[in-house]
């Protein structure tokens, strides 16, 4: 097997050839990708299935006299490459002109120095992969007598390259692997069965513990047997570090430019306010080597940087690709988002995460002293508008008294809007959790949210 | 797309290990999108995806490859990837005759897509932004997408099956903010057919447009939704989604068989309310959800799933159900070729009840009228299910009281089912919807009359 910077060669070369081929007067941007993946799924001692696939693609985006096209293909074959090339110049001709439209300049800000690939990943022969999916499997069972079964217990690895080549002089590569064991428990008494996922990731094989991971699941579905539904009441509630997470890459995405530009930010006309308490400092860092989701570069080839969203809860700034930065007279934050290259590059943030506090988890318990414990939600896509800010979603969880875990409790929801959940946050806690999203998890504690229940 | 010699020689490869079934997908997917916000018709995009997965089955595994290389050498590489994958005892060299059947597509196609020319689809996004932004000045903001796609898919297996389809779906949809003093809100439609062109022979875009706009105007003046426990009568046709996520995902056959579903073990027992007849039926014709085949190549069917409140049957892919020694009931879907198949539901609808949708909600003295749902989620195994209300009203002595503003309901599938005690007369089908299971998403369709069910849980902020 060739190494992976023979590789990326390649996938720079194939990119160099299209943009070659730009004609004058037109912007081109050539994005190529390179995915190899496995995936174990273990079922009662045996492998369920195992998938090993390479799949590649070009995306290729044209910018003529301010009017955008794009078009993509699911293939490194090179003519159906010049089809996707003329089909995105067809498309542009029917844009609408743009004077903001165009691929990124280049601004000299070098590209974080950062590990994000475990060479040794290339080499980890299929039996392993396919042990550690069957001690993932075999840790949830022997973790609890009250472990009935699994709904999943994955393992699953990827290979990820991209480059990106244009004709404003950015021509960038970058390599990530990745490799993760998620498990989904069920767990039950007899009368009801409840669920709990676990998971350990790295961007290697080594660093994984399924013991752990399986331990998680195992604990997280058994705390839910004998739950009850809560009373409807206003309350506080503490958000688990995996709950802040998804609330944190809700919220971030009303801190886009282009839903600043375009009327859709609850926070368009609030630079420079207070929407939170001082406690509150939310930064997009893909920076940072410990995010999940670090990134060297964004979507238009720009290098990564950290970017302050809420300061001491202040409204600090917006983030930007290079057509809502020139739209807003402003410089490109590098935060062009794409989901790989069949698609263009929007605005968003890459990792987000609170400044966080200095307790730990109990002491953050002890701090709420009584309410409701979030441990999972449900609905985020039906039950939160961005826009408007309405925020309600299913939950589960445990009563708080006293600083105290109570009983477990399901089948209610929470709601507030954004704002003002942002206004309520009363502590940050100091109980960083690492998960394989877009977000750092930490708890939050936030008061007088509506639990609907019986 | 591929060569029945070369596709025999791969089935042939595939089995080399000892598998006991293979099978090849193939996949041929153009799709064409136009985009307007702002103003501006801000994107064309077209793309294109093709290849092929390879699956073998040896017992209890599952083996499974993918190539986009439709050349014979990557065909039989992707083969004996897969075979590698799943090991068996046996082996050695074996033939595969194919028979090729191929099934009637629940309607025809009139203009292809690919027929129409861009700068029609694109005029058709400059009338929705017109319109939405007529309804008045406190719209704000107008996007409007078209997009279209056609998906050419191959099956063949070591049954000696060879079959294929032809997809061709389009879809518009229009999204509005309306600003006023009480901040923003939003207001979405959207309509999909599996049909081509001649989709917007029977929709006006101006009507779907207004009902975006109007939609979110509408919230600007909504209260606060209840919080807490109360009867909710749900409209005909996007209602549908009740049934998606309060039984539909649990009776899927994967994971009834983990014990994954609360609906385990109970197939003869009365699991709904008698009002209650549930079907899945991936032939209704143009529907969101309907096809020839299904992508393990079997004839889409109409599946009774609850009669009468009883509980008739699961659905199943061909995995399941060769463990089980039935057929398969046409339900066996993948994203794309780079997916593995799994039981997956098409267009699931509750049938049509006797009662007068005017009487139910007259009957009905206090409590919510949720006119439109936006998706939901379920967990099986504790049937707990929650789903958005994107309009929905109060209701006051019997009639419509004052609109409220988003949230979700809660609810416990089997004990919704149960408490259900008014159906209407007025069936209708629902908005297309994606219905993600598992990392993959597939077109689903669903559909309602008027119901009611005397207690679910709203997750407003009202006491």
């Amino acid at each position: 097997m060739s190494g992976p910077s023979d590789r990326s060669t390649e996938l720079l070369d194939l990119a160099d050839r299209v943009v070659e081929r730009s004609r004058s007067g037109e912007q081109l941007e050539v994005v190529v990708g390179r995915d190899v993946t496995t995936e174990v799924r273990a079922y009662e001692g045996a492998i369920e299935s195992l998938t090993s696939a390479v799949s590649h693609g070009v995306g290729v985006r044209v910018i003529d006299e301010g009017r955008v096209g794009f078009a993509s293909v699911g293939s490194h074959d090179p003519v159906l490459i010049d089809e996707a090339l003329a089909a995105a110049r067809d498309n542009a001709s029917f844009a609408t002109h743009d004077e903001h439209a165009g691929v990124a300049e280049p601004d000299g800000v070098s590209p974080p120095d950062l590990q994000l690939a475990d060479p040794a990943l290339l080499e980890l022969p299929t039996d392993r992969k396919i042990e550690l999916a069957l001690e993932l499997e075999d840790a949830v069972r022997a973790a609890d007598a009250r472990i009935v079964g699994l709904e999943s217990a994955d393992y699953s690895d990827g290979i990820s390259e991209a480059a990106i080549v244009t004709t404003g002089g950015i021509r960038e590569v970058g390599y990530e692997t990745g490799a993760s064991l998620v498990a989904f428990a069920l767990a039950g008494d007899g009368s009801e069965t409840t669920t709990g996922f676990g998971w350990s990731v790295g961007r290697g094989a080594d660093g994984l513990d399924p013991q752990s991971a399986g331990a998680d699941a195992a604990r997280r579905a058994v705390r839910m047997i004998g739950s009850t539904k809560p009373a409807s009441q206003r309350t506080t509630v503490v958000f688990t570090p995996y709950v802040t997470a998804q609330f944190l890459e809700i919220l971030a995405s009303t801190f886009s430019g282009e839903a600043v530009l375009k009327g859709r930010s609850l926070f368009a006309d609030r630079l420079g306010e207070q929407v939170a308490p001082a406690e509150v400092t939310l930064v997009d860092d893909p920076t940072d080597p410990t995010a999940f989701t670090a990134t060297r570069m964004d979507g238009e080839g720009l290098a990564c940087r950290p970017n302050v969203l809420l300061s001491e809860g202040v409204v600090n700034g917006f983030v930007h690709n290079s057509w809502s930065a020139r739209r807003m007279g402003e410089a490109s934050t590098a935060n062009a988002v794409r989901a790989g290259y069949a698609s263009t590059p929007g605005v968003g943030c890459h990792a987000v995460r609170l400044v966080p506090g200095s307790l730990d988890h109990a002491a953050v318990l002890a701090h709420a002293d009584a309410g409701v414990v979030v441990h999972e939600v449900i609905g985020l896509h039906s039950g939160v508008n961005p826009v408007s800010g309405d925020f309600s979603t299913g939950a589960e969880g445990r009563r708080l008294s006293g600083g105290q875990l109570g009983e477990p409790l399901r089948e209610f929801t929470i709601a507030s809007t954004l704002q003002k959940m942002l206004g309520q946050v009363v502590l940050v806690g100091g109980d960083v959790e690492a998960l394989p999203m877009s977000a750092t998890g930490v708890s939050l504690v936030v008061e007088d949210v509506s639990v609907s229940g019986a | 797309m591929i060569e029945e010699a070369v596709i025999q020689r791969a089935l042939g490869a595939a089995l080399t290990t000892g598998g006991e079934f293979a099978e090849i997908f193939a996949e041929d997917r153009l799709s064409s999108s136009a985009f307007f916000d702002d103003g501006r018709v801000e994107e064309l995009s077209s793309g294109r995806t093709r290849g092929v997965g390879v699956r073998v089955v040896v017992g209890e595994s599952t083996g499974f490859a993918h190539t986009a290389d439709l050349s014979e050498p990557g065909l039989i590489a992707a083969a004996q990837a897969a075979a590698s994958a799943a090991r068996g005892g046996g082996g050695g060299v074996t033939a595969v005759a194919l028979d090729r059947h191929d099934v009637a597509a629940p309607n025809s196609v009139k203009t292809a897509p690919e027929d129409v020319a861009k700068g029609t689809k694109v005029g058709l996004l400059t009338r929705a932004d017109e319109a939405a932004r007529a309804v008045g000045g406190a719209i704000t903001q107008v996007s409007a997408r078209y997009a279209d796609s056609r998906r050419r898919i191959l099956v063949a297996n070591s049954d000696g099956l060879l079959t294929g389809d032809d997809q061709v779906k389009t879809l518009f949809s229009v999204g509005c903010v309306a600003s006023g003093d009480t901040g923003m809100q939003t207001g979405r439609e959207s309509v999909g057919h599996t049909v081509g062109f001649e989709l917007f022979d029977q929709v006006t875009i101006e009507d779907l447009a207004r009902r975006a706009a109007d939609r979110a105007l509408l919230k600007l003046s909504a209260r606060p939704a209840p919080s807490g426990t109360m009867p909710v009568v749900i409209g005909h046709g996007g209602g549908g989604v009740l049934f998606h996520e309060a039984c539909g995902h649990g009776l899927e056959a994967d994971l009834v068989a983990k014990g994954a579903s609360v609906f385990a073990g109970r197939v003869g027992e009365q699991v709904a309310s008698p009002l209650v007849t549930l079907i899945d039926d991936g032939t209704m014709p143009t529907e969101w959800g309907c096809f020839a085949i299904d992508d393990e190549g079997r004839p889409a069917q109409r599946n009774v799933l609850i009669e009468d409140g009883v509980l008739v049957d699961y659905l199943w892919d061909g995995l399941r159900a060769r463990k089980e020694g039935r057929p398969s009931s046409g339900n066996g879907r993948r994203q794309s070729y780079q997916h593995l198949p799994m039981v997956r539901m098409t267009n699931t609808y509750l049938a049509n009840g006797q009662d007068d949708p005017a009487a139910i909600l007259a009957d009905t003295p206090t409590g919510v009228y949720v006119k439109e749902l936006g998706g939901g989620q379920v967990n099986t195994a504790t049937g707990d299910f929650v789903f958005g209300m994107t309009e929905a009203y109060l209701i006051e002595d019997g009639a419509l009281g004052d609109p409220i503003r988003e949230g979700n309901l809660i609810g416990n599938g089997p004990e919704v089912l149960e408490m259900i005690d008014a159906l209407g007369n007025d069936f209708s089908m629902g908005s297309p919807g994606t219905c993600g299971k598992d990392g993959q998403g597939v077109p689903v369709g669903d559909g309602t009359p008027t119901l009611r069910v005397p207690s679910l849980t709203i997750g407003g902020t009202a006491a």
